[in-house]
């Protein structure tokens, strides 16, 4: 029985799923597409399985499985014994990761989606830019990297020397927010920070997310 | 501790505040998991009606925690922040005790991820906003901006009407059992409810009402309360 990812592939949050997936060197799952420009993510049909009405769910098997950090801890353990091994070595490993999840989830994941949204999607639907609100979460997600460059002047990575499920987290949004929105110079005036995203964006499984149809470019 | 003979250390330090929504949620589970631990109170909000200390700004805190928040926790083998983290962390290693907070198998460990994700996505945004100007302004000597209360309510009920949905067909949130989802939901709802007067929101859904009532009156619960709280709260059970 076939993965199936219900979401669209450019999106950020289904974006960190399939990373995941690529991670794990599981190629076989399907994208169902979800149509965000028609409203079905509000629709009756789509809110039996996912209630928040927000992108992406899973079906595997007998698992349906919604929130995209859910979704990633489920693809690392199901899939542990292949690929990245996406929560370190040991228990100390795991810890750390899942602490550097939540500050992705808790401290990066706010100002960044706020960034995004005002600079990337807002323009796209001819919404107005709320320039106080790119201001002030411009300042918030900078007080953050200045964390980040402290973290990693002391680990290759945030959880440790190893790549994992925190890092992962990051990269869809970080890639809109560099790519599509042009804020570059706050990553690339931290070196540490710099060399981290320069990490991130060449692996294999960002790529194989990035060649996926649909992305604006 | 004895006055003389070897000091046998706790198996784990939590710094922070037992009144604070986060460090709340990590006393809890090790409660919960029946796991010693010493807690070393620190008060980030700088102003504590019993003790004042400002050691979290302090650099060698700083290098444990480098956001400056609590709680910060450590046992023999971690040093670590993030409370949603840092529950999963005990529940995983104490699994073999007490509750089984992370549930019994793959398929409900997944449960649990994802009801604790909604909890931190959906439910946290919601209410924290509410709380703060309903209860925290008023501790500050505040008054809460009622523009920032009633979006923050009304997003919180619209966040309700799914959970009532959802307790319609299980007992907890991620299934029959009660789990470190249902945990991380107590402290913000516990002073919405009895500290802002907000407890209709809950009690007009039958099936929110009925979980609320029950994970409030876990016995870890009120003996929590009361160590927090102990000028408004008694353990009833003691």
């Amino acid at each position: 029985m076939t993965f199936q990812v219900h979401g669209t592939a450019p999106s950020t949050c289904t974006g960190r799923v399939l990373i995941a997936l690529y991670e794990k060197n599981v190629e076989d799952f399907q994208i169902v597409e979800v149509d965000l420009m028609k409203g079905e993510h509000k629709s009756p049909e789509f809110l039996k399985n996912q209630p928040f009405g927000q992108i992406p769910f899973i079906v595997d098997g007998d698992v349906q499985l919604f929130e995209s950090r859910a979704i990633c801890r489920y693809v690392a353990h199901k899939y542990a014994d292949q690929g990245t091994p996406l929560y370190g070595a040991t228990a100390a490993d795991a810890a750390l990761t899942e602490q550097w999840l939540e500050v992705e989830a808790q401290n990066y994941n706010g100002p960044i989606a706020a960034l995004v949204f005002n600079l990337v999607f807002a323009p796209m639907f001819g919404a107005p830019r709320d320039d106080a609100v790119v201001a002030a979460q411009t300042a918030k997600l900078e007080a953050v990297l200045d964390v980040y460059e402290q973290r990693l002047s002391e680990s290759k990575f945030l959880a440790g020397d190893f790549f994992s499920l925190a890092d992962l987290a990051h990269m869809t949004y970080t890639h809109y927010l560099i790519n599509m929105a042009h804020q570059g110079a706050m990553f690339d005036s931290r070196p540490h920070v710099k060399a981290w995203v320069a990490e991130l964006f060449a692996r294999p499984s960002y790529q194989k997310w990035l060649a996926l149809p649909g992305h604006l470019h | 501790m004895p006055l003389c003979g070897k000091y046998i250390p706790p198996k784990c330090r939590v710094y922070g505040a037992p009144y604070s929504i986060c460090t709340s949620r990590v006393i809890m589970t090790l409660m919960e998991k029946e796991v010693d631990y010493e807690l070393r109170l620190l008060d980030t909000a700088g102003r504590d009606f019993r003790i004042l200390t400002k050691e979290y700004k302090e650099p060698r805190y700083l290098a444990l925690q480098p956001f400056g928040k609590t709680p910060l926790f450590q046992d023999s083998e971690v040093k670590m922040f993030e409370s949603r983290a840092i529950i999963r962390y005990i529940a995983r290693k104490h699994d073999d005790h007490g509750p089984h907070l992370y549930g019994t198998n793959e398929k409900e460990r997944t449960m649990v991820d994802q009801w604790l994700e909604v909890e931190a996505q959906n439910y946290n945004p919601a209410i924290a906003p509410a709380v703060f100007h309903l209860v925290f302004a008023a501790w500050f000597g505040k008054i809460g901006d009622i523009r920032v209360i009633n979006p923050s309510l009304e997003r919180l009920e619209k966040v309700l009407d799914i959970y009532e949905a959802q307790l319609m067909k299980t007992r907890y949130l991620a299934g029959d059992f009660f789990s470190l989802a249902d945990l991380s939901h107590l402290p913000f709802t516990h002073l919405l409810i009895n500290h802002a007067g907000k407890g209709d929101l809950y009690s007009k859904r039958p099936f929110l009402k009925a979980w609320w009532e029950d994970i409030f009156s876990r016995p870890t619960w009120l003996k929590h309360l009361a160590k927090a709280f102990p000028h408004i709260y008694y353990d009833p059970n003691e």
